[in-house]
């Protein structure tokens, strides 16, 4: 296959631990929980109270500032527990279930027979509206806005990512089903996929296929959006996950709010690397003992890779938009002379400061040790090496740092998501926050700008 | 090793947060740091981050600069002894290299470190560690036998002026190492240049006299060595600039390792060749007529373009830029030893005068970048009918 978009800068991270293509099983925990942290910008708004009961597919709560977003449950049971943190901010909602999965069912015609409108009110009320998000600032679309296109992108590039065409294996009419009920919502959808292996996503039809080859961050979405049609000032484009496209397909077929959520268990510690058929907001300790976790001290699980994911602990519950659960080692070792170049291999480096990299094809246990300390940005290129878009990343993240916001608007703010500089985190000599630096700028835009 | 860690963490105890000794902190954590990379995770962000840091790349860099540092040693005796006409072996020549050179090195970290500490107190910031290079670069790039004393005031002068005043690492527009020496070069001029300060006890002993190689064409001499013997390195100069060869073992490391840019690196030969051969096929003088790849292979052009034209932090920081920034360093570096007898050695002075275009270059660069997006917003906005 070849490729019709070829990024030569990036960066694979070999990290060891990656999921075999098979799907184990692990008992079910009766605990669900949602973290209103995974919806970016969203004060949430409780249409329930602590201990009344919910189907599958209720809505818990929706959105302060746009109440026709709605959050829905994962499950049928009893809301056990609504945890506020500082400022009484909701952290944690906790759902018990019943174990039954009784679920709103939503009578919808055929799908060719909807039109724009009616499309939009469903994938609202169903709760699969979360599922769509924007660019620019990466938040949840904003349902009265139109797109100028929607993005899928069929590939993940970042390190033990869950395979896509895998996690699609079962629900390819589910995937094309939502490809159609998205392209009823905008003039055009661009499909992704990886042009160095084959899948059934070539086939699908209804959307525009782009071959892309190129390592992380070749995948994210708005990498491929900058190449494919880039967001100006002014537009908005939409760009929905893999996975959750089949979701929605499933609703349109079948009425009721899909929560099951295919997971890959990976990193370093993980014994046996593989996936597991579990649903949104379940807990992740059965999937971690079926998994088997090898380590001596402490672990981190992270909801998401381990470039952009959130951390959760190991009595916690997956998140809302993951298929990857990743888990690492905590780092909190010291060195004695760490900081030696040429001394060892076992240090992986994108510079060639350690020898590692004359061992192309070995993988490496990474850690959360910062491998260093912040110090003032010195070195120039590195930034630019690890992403594969027409932007100047360090003018950037400066002017994003001194919030100009005319240059940010020129270096092109309205392009980027945190995501796409997970890479630039992981890569600084000066061990920079560049994702957290990104996602506050972005914040301030929505502010300023809107 | 776990008893030395506790026995640190027992030293460091009166300077943790909220405790006696907290402002001195960084001082204390500059050790530290050099003996254990630190026990600290991510704590937001990407939870993974790669094993590079600034003491790992400027250590790189002083190993890079290590081999024509040791010849630099060498050299420095053997001049001496060649031209006393005493008999002496490798080690002797390495001994009164040393013996030479080591108490300057001395001096510029322990001026400049002291510099450094007190500002990373006063600031509240910890230590960067981009003095370890310019505390190096300083002696290398000295004449042998200037007075401890200049070395110590110049290094003073560029880590306050070049550096601290623009808000420390990271932040200044000059490189700090050729500041100093620029600094020497205008306030003490009759030991930074002349027949008398490139070899080790040129001024003392009446038989000696080492002019190198610019010096001579520029007072309208000829050159007495081969080309060999000016690409080995065995000639008069600054203490580690003479050596070709050895300039280029260190760029191999740069290279490979990524540490250095190769852009501006390969840019400032062209720019310099291009401009040599060009003045080669005038050949008005000496000088305009001296072969361009001699050119390349004398003075401190290819320390310079190596070591300090790669300086991050004072060279353009887009890679369009980096390319413009090194051919203009080359350039200039031919131009301004062919034009000015003054300065017979162009490269110091190039080198400083694009620092300060650096972020001119850069500026439009990225204005570039901002006015495509522009264009391409416009054509957006076009109507269609």
């Amino acid at each position: 296959m070849s490729a019709d978009i070829t990024l030569r800068k990036g960066l694979t991270i070999p990290m060891s631990g990656i999921a075999d293509l098979n799907i184990s099983s692990a008992d079910s925990a009766d605990n669900y929980v949602i973290y209103p942290s995974d919806f970016h910008g969203v004060v949430p708004k409780m249409l329930l109270k602590e201990g009344e009961t919910v189907l599958q597919g209720q809505p818990i709560f929706y959105s302060k500032a746009n109440p026709e977003i709605k959050f829905v449950s994962p499950v049928s049971g009893t809301l056990t527990k609504i945890e506020r943190g500082a400022k009484r901010r909701i952290m944690a909602l906790s759902i018990t279930s019943d174990g039954e999965h009784k679920a709103v069912v939503h009578k919808l015609a055929n799908l060719d027979e909807l039109c724009a409108a009616d499309v939009r009110k469903h994938l609202l009320e169903s709760g699969c509206w979360p599922f769509i998000k924007q660019r620019p600032y990466d938040v949840i679309a904003d349902p009265s806005s139109t797109p100028k296109a929607i993005f899928i992108s069929g590939f993940n590039t970042a390190p033990l990512a869950a395979d896509v065409p895998f996690l699609l294996s079962s629900q390819k009419e589910d995937f094309q089903n939502g490809i159609n009920a998205l392209a009823k919502l905008a003039p055009k959808v661009h499909l992704s996929v990886d042009a160095s292996s084959a899948s059934f996503l070539t086939e699908v039809s209804n959307a525009e296929l782009h071959r892309i080859k190129g390592q992380h961050p070749a995948g994210n979405v708005g990498v491929q959006v900058h190449h494919i049609d880039p967001v100006n000032a002014g537009e908005t484009v939409w760009v929905v996950g893999p996975a959750d496209v089949a979701r929605i397909g499933a609703f349109f077929s079948t009425g009721i709010f899909d929560a099951s959520q295919m997971v890959a268990v990976v990193g370093p510690v993980v014994k046996s690397p593989t996936y597991f058929k579990s649903r949104i907001g379940a807990a992740v300790a059965p999937l971690l003992k079926k998994a088997g976790i090898n380590a001596d001290g402490q672990i981190r699980v992270i909801n998401g890779d381990s470039l952009s994911g959130a951390a959760t602990h190991a009595d916690g519950n997956l998140g809302f938009y993951n298929n990857t659960l990743t888990v690492l080692a905590e780092g909190n070792r010291f060195r004695m002379f760490g900081w030696l170049p040429f001394a060892g291999s076992k240090i992986f480096s994108m510079s060639r400061t350690s020898l590692s990299w004359l061992l192309p094809k070995r993988t490496y246990a990474l850690d959360t040790n910062m491998n260093g300390e912040e110090r003032a940005l010195v070195v120039t290129g590195e930034m630019e090496q690890v992403l594969p878009m027409d932007i100047f990343p360090m003018q950037l993240l400066k002017e994003c740092m001194v919030q100009n916001i005319e240059k940010m608007e020129g270096l092109g703010i309205y392009e980027v998501a945190p995501e796409d500089f997970a890479l630039v985190d992981y890569a600084s000599t000066s061990k920079i926050e560049a994702q957290s630096i990104i996602r506050e700028a972005l914040d301030l835009m929505i502010k300023e700008v809107g | 090793m776990n008893f030395i860690r506790e026995r640190i963490d027992a030293i460091k105890k009166p300077f943790g947060k909220g405790q006696k000794w907290e402002r001195f902190a960084p001082a204390v954590n500059a050790f530290d740091t050099f003996l254990f990379v630190p026990n600290h995770t991510t704590q937001k962000g990407a939870h993974i981050r790669d094993g590079v840091d600034l003491k790992r790349t400027m250590v790189t860099v002083i190993i890079a600069l290590l081999p024509a540092f040791i010849y630099g040693v060498y050299n420095t005796g053997y001049q001496y002894f060649i031209q006393s006409g005493l008999a002496f072996t490798f080690w002797d020549a390495m001994l009164h290299g040393a013996l030479k050179i080591m108490p300057m090195v001395a001096v510029s970290y322990g001026v400049g470190l002291a510099i450094e500490f007190a500002f990373a107190v006063y600031r509240g910031h910890e230590v960067n560690e981009g003095y370890l290079v310019t505390g190096l670069l300083v002696p290398m790039i000295m004449p042998v036998d200037i007075p401890l004393w200049m070395v110590g005031l110049s290094v003073a002068f560029a880590v306050f002026i070049a550096k601290e005043a623009f808000g420390g690492t990271g932040m200044n527009i000059l490189n700090p190492a050729l500041t100093a020496r620029a600094f020497a070069f205008f306030a003490y001029p009759t030991y930074m240049s002349g027949n008398k300060v490139w070899v080790s006890e040129a001024s003392n002993v009446d038989g000696i006299s080492g002019e190198t190689v610019l010096g001579s064409l520029a007072a309208g001499n000829d050159v007495s060595y081969s080309m060999f013997e000016m690409f080995a390195g065995a000639i008069p100069g600054s203490i580690a600039e003479t050596s070709t060869l050895w300039v280029l073992v260190g760029a191999a490391i740069l290279i490979l390792t990524g540490v250095g840019s190769w852009r501006i690196m390969v840019g400032g030969v062209l720019g310099a060749a291009v401009t040599a051969f060009l003045f080669n096929l005038w050949g008005a003088n000496a000088l305009m007529s001296f072969d361009w790849t001699n050119h390349l292979i004398v003075g401190g052009f290819a320390f310079g373009v190596v070591f300090m034209a790669t300086d991050p932090v004072s060279a353009a920081q887009t890679t369009k830029g980096k390319w413009i920034y090194g051919l203009l360093v080359g350039a200039f570096c031919i131009l301004i030893r062919v034009f000015n007898p003054a300065y017979p050695e162009g490269v110091m002075l190039a080198i400083l005068l694009m620092n300060v275009f650096a972020p001119t270059i850069d500026h439009y660069v990225v204005e570039g970048n901002i006015k495509r997006r522009k264009k391409r917003l416009n054509a957006t906005l076009i109507p269609t009918t």
